[in-house]
């Protein structure tokens, strides 16, 4: 199993994917399914026919040059695309087996089991500890144990109890990128979604920051499906265990992470790979 | 060379720098001469006694205030009808005689070259009264019920300690007759309206009749006895007077009740001087108004102007930040929004006084008409708010202003970052709870800045006003110790109405103009204070709600 592997944080190529699975794809428990899913902007259409398995408990990287989509599709699996005015969505995303465009499902409540985790980061301009109670207090929940409890915890998690427990009551905006990056963090974790999106949430942050996202990343990923999306293939080598590689809004290949990289089945995927790296 | 100093743009530089200073000479040039001529009036002034020989030939002596000197040709004088000796420009001064009861003016303009043997007495008196304008004389015996209990050197400390009792006294009535006996005819108002409300629900009940019955008794029994403290205090008030030689040499009678202050200005140093012109400012801020409000002070005035703003933003922001958020947040963007924007946007242009108008038929004719049937129907045929009042004073300014609390508050959130937003919804907040928990907070010092520029539109518009609700003297404040405490039906009294009244309206002109400045000073001063209470609120706002600077 992946989770017994030794992380490793040199950039190593030799040593690719430290968290790659060894177990296969179809081997995995599905946590969503994306099924013939297009999308389109007005008249321009910006996914074609996207089929994917997204596993449980596992990281799966999307990759691909700017514009290919790879952002669109994460946006479309907590429907944030609805905030866009123009959009066309057909096909269906399975969450554990539900269509989540189904007139049925209530928006909020999805999110709240698909957090998302933003490029830039953006907490709310208030305390540390409001900025995680924040999806708390959504949800009506008043006693400040509990709250004291679940922000504590999801600061733990998102490995940055130790640097803020003497401030939590001061505003989330005086912290470091990388720190408000982690807060974001333990603010989309404070309310135990199943699914958490992350749509390059290191571009914005220096090495060290990055690092610590990605080792976070992979202590996340015992609890949560984890989708992320990087322009940085190094990243996504090391952090993912399955990779999406995207073009032009097309999936052109799925699979996991070592064989992707290392021998990837299709010429798309490998000029794009050595292109980056030639 | 020239040619090249005009491509260095250093002339550039120079206009729209010189654009900035006369904008700023112009502002504080404004400033200091209402300051100057407002100001200057209370400072209390050396008195002059002269001889001065009149037209007729007559030489009578004068006492007063010289208030302003200007030089005119003789030509003109003469072609006026006054005979002169020189042939040369000509100064003369506009000289406060007082003494309005006796003169019947209290202002006059004497020619310099007229006047001899000026002095200024030390014992000369000048002296506030509660009617009939100031007073100025030798002070020659104070007396108690008619008779002498004081004489020369000795009158002028038992005037001063006689006087303070009075004044005393005359607090007490004050508060006896506004607040007391104002308190027990509310009282017995609301009594009344209440028997009239059962009589027109036919409502008989014996036992509700007798309750209103017998708290009427109460009233009257307080009533009675509060009569009988008023009778006596009058009495008190009324035991000493002084007795005064004019410049003609009569002499008066003035009773100690009727004084306000009594100084002698050529005796006072400059400490004293300060003291008393201190004293005098106290006065014209939290005193009530006097003689067709040409004397005494402005309180309601300010209260009114201060009371009907707070009431107007009460009512302003939330309805503007309701409409903003409809327009920026839910309302679909297209030809229908930007028409809503363009008619909102012109609706800020329009003339004040048509606000004032349709204020009066709508706000007051008509809903307050309306109110009063439904609400009101046992103080019929007078009405409660089928008549202008401060309420809605508030709500036509309100309605006046809400144009630019929309554009400030739309401008707010279309500043929010789209990530604080995408933030919210991605933890499962719905749209609406973005817009309170987030979004709204920190558009908050948008919105203030709104409501600062609300707030100096407000302030500073009479017109509309004097059509629902201001008027020249209002008996009672707005907010009193009675209940319901704030009286939204009532009139009230405006700094800038004030201005307009004492300006135009006023009988005695040479008394009212340094009011006019005075007040002018103190209306932009009340706005500069409003709008600094704002801007120190936006800017704790702005600090809390610093935006993402990345």
């Amino acid at each position: 199993m992946s989770s017994s592997t030794t992380p490793t944080h040199a950039i190593d190529m030799d040593n690719i994917s430290r968290g790659a699975a060894t177990s296969q794809l179809e081997d995995e428990t599905p946590c969503l399914e994306v099924k013939n899913l297009n999308l389109f902007y007005g008249e321009k259409q910006a996914l074609h026919g996207v089929d994917m398995i997204i596993p449980k408990k596992r990281v799966t990287a999307y990759i691909g040059p700017s514009g290919c989509g790879k952002s669109t599709l994460l946006r479309c699996i907590n429907r944030m695309n609805d905030l866009v005015d123009s959009v066309r969505i057909e096909g269906e995303i399975l969450l554990d087996g539900q269509d989540i465009y189904h007139k049925s499902v209530n928006v909020a409540d999805l999110r709240r089991r698909v957090g998302m985790v933003f490029q830039k980061p953006n907490p709310f301009p208030k305390t540390i500890y409001e900025n995680v109670a924040y999806g708390l207090r959504l949800q009506g929940i008043k006693d400040r144990r509990r709250i004291d409890e679940v922000v504590e915890k999801a600061l733990k998690g998102a490995a940055l109890w130790d640097e803020v427990k003497d401030r939590l009551h001061e505003s989330a905006l005086g912290l470091s990128g990388g720190q408000q990056q982690r807060v974001v963090i333990a603010r989309a974790i404070a309310i135990e979604p199943e699914v958490l999106l992350l749509d390059e949430p290191a571009s914005a942050l220096d090495p060290i920051s990055t690092l610590k996202i990605e080792e976070l990343i992979y202590e996340l990923k015992d609890k949560y499906t984890i989708v992320i999306v990087t322009h940085n293939m190094q990243q996504a080598a090391r952090v993912s265990d399955y990779t999406a590689f995207m073009y032009m809004g097309n999936l052109i290949e799925f699979g996991d992470t070592k064989t992707l990289f290392t021998n990837p089945r299709e010429k798309q995927t490998e000029d794009y790979i050595t292109g980056r790296y030639g | 060379m020239i040619r090249h100093w005009f491509q260095s743009g250093r002339p550039w530089i120079w206009f729209t720098a010189s654009a900035v200073s006369i904008s700023m000479i112009l502002v504080f040039g404004l400033l200091l001469l209402i300051a100057s001529r407002g100001l200057g009036h209370f400072w209390p002034s050396d008195v002059v006694e002269f001889q001065y020989t009149e037209q007729d030939g007559s030489t009578p002596v004068l006492i007063g205030e010289i208030k302003e000197g200007e030089e005119v040709t003789a030509a003109r004088l003469r072609d006026a009808g006054v005979t002169l000796a020189s042939d040369d420009v000509v100064t003369r001064y506009l000289v406060k005689i007082g003494n309005r009861d006796i003169y019947g003016q209290d202002f006059r303009w004497v020619l310099e070259p007229n006047m001899r043997d000026v002095r200024k007495p030390e014992d000369l008196v000048a002296v506030e009264r509660w009617e009939w304008g100031n007073f100025y004389g030798y002070l020659l015996a104070v007396n108690e019920q008619g008779a002498v209990v004081a004489e020369g050197e000795a009158a002028w400390p038992a005037l001063q300690e006689r006087i303070s009792r009075a004044s005393d006294i005359q607090a007490e009535i004050q508060k006896l007759e506004k607040s007391e006996i104002g308190a027990i005819n509310y009282g017995m108002e609301r009594i009344r309206l209440a028997k009239r409300r059962l009589e027109l629900d036919n409502d008989t009940d014996p036992l509700k009749l007798a309750q209103l019955e017998e708290e009427r008794a109460e009233l009257q029994a307080e009533y009675s006895v509060l009569q009988k403290r008023l009778a006596e205090l009058y009495q008190h008030i009324n035991r000493d007077s002084m007795t005064m030689r004019i410049a003609d040499g009569r002499e008066v009678e003035i009773p100690l009740a009727k004084v306000v202050h009594a100084y002698r200005p050529n005796a006072m140093s400059l400490s004293d001087k300060i003291g008393f012109y201190i004293v005098k400012m106290g006065d014209f801020v939290s005193d009530d108004p006097r003689e067709a409000n040409t004397e005494g002070g402005i309180f309601p005035a300010i209260f009114g102007t201060v009371l009907m703003v707070i009431i107007m933003s009460i009512m302003v922001v939330p309805f503007g930040v309701v409409a903003a958020i409809y327009l920026r947040e839910y309302a679909k963007q297209g030809p229908v929004t930007r028409l809503i924007r363009i008619a909102v946007n012109n609706l800020a242009g329009v003339p004040s006084i048509v606000y004032g108008v349709f204020g009066l038929g709508f706000f007051v004719y008509f809903l307050g008409g309306n109110i009063d049937q439904l609400f009101f129907p046992e103080a019929a045929p007078a009405p409660t708010f089928g008549t202008p009042g401060i309420m809605w004073a508030s709500l036509t300014l309100a309605l006046l202003t809400v144009p630019v609390v929309i554009v400030a508050t739309e401008e707010g959130l279309s500043r929010i970052p789209k990530a604080i937003r995408e933030g919210s919804l991605a933890l499962g907040a719905t749209k609406a709870e973005t817009l309170w928990r987030t979004v709204l907070p920190m558009a908050s010092p948008a919105i203030m800045t709104g409501l600062i520029l609300a707030i100096a539109r407000a302030a500073g518009e009479v017109a509309p006003l004097m059509l629902v609700g201001v008027v020249k003297l209002a008996p009672s404040l707005p907010l009193d110790g009675n209940y319901p405490f704030l009286h939204l039906d009532r009139k009230f009294m405006h700094l800038g109405f004030h201005i307009y009244d004492v300006g135009f309206q006023s009988p005695n002109v040479e008394a009212a103009r340094p009011l006019v400045y005075a007040t002018a000073l103190l209306l932009v001063l009340v706005i500069v204070a409003l709008n600094l209470a704002a801007i120190a609120i936006r800017n704790r706002l702005r600090e809390k709600f610093r935006a993402l600077e990345n």
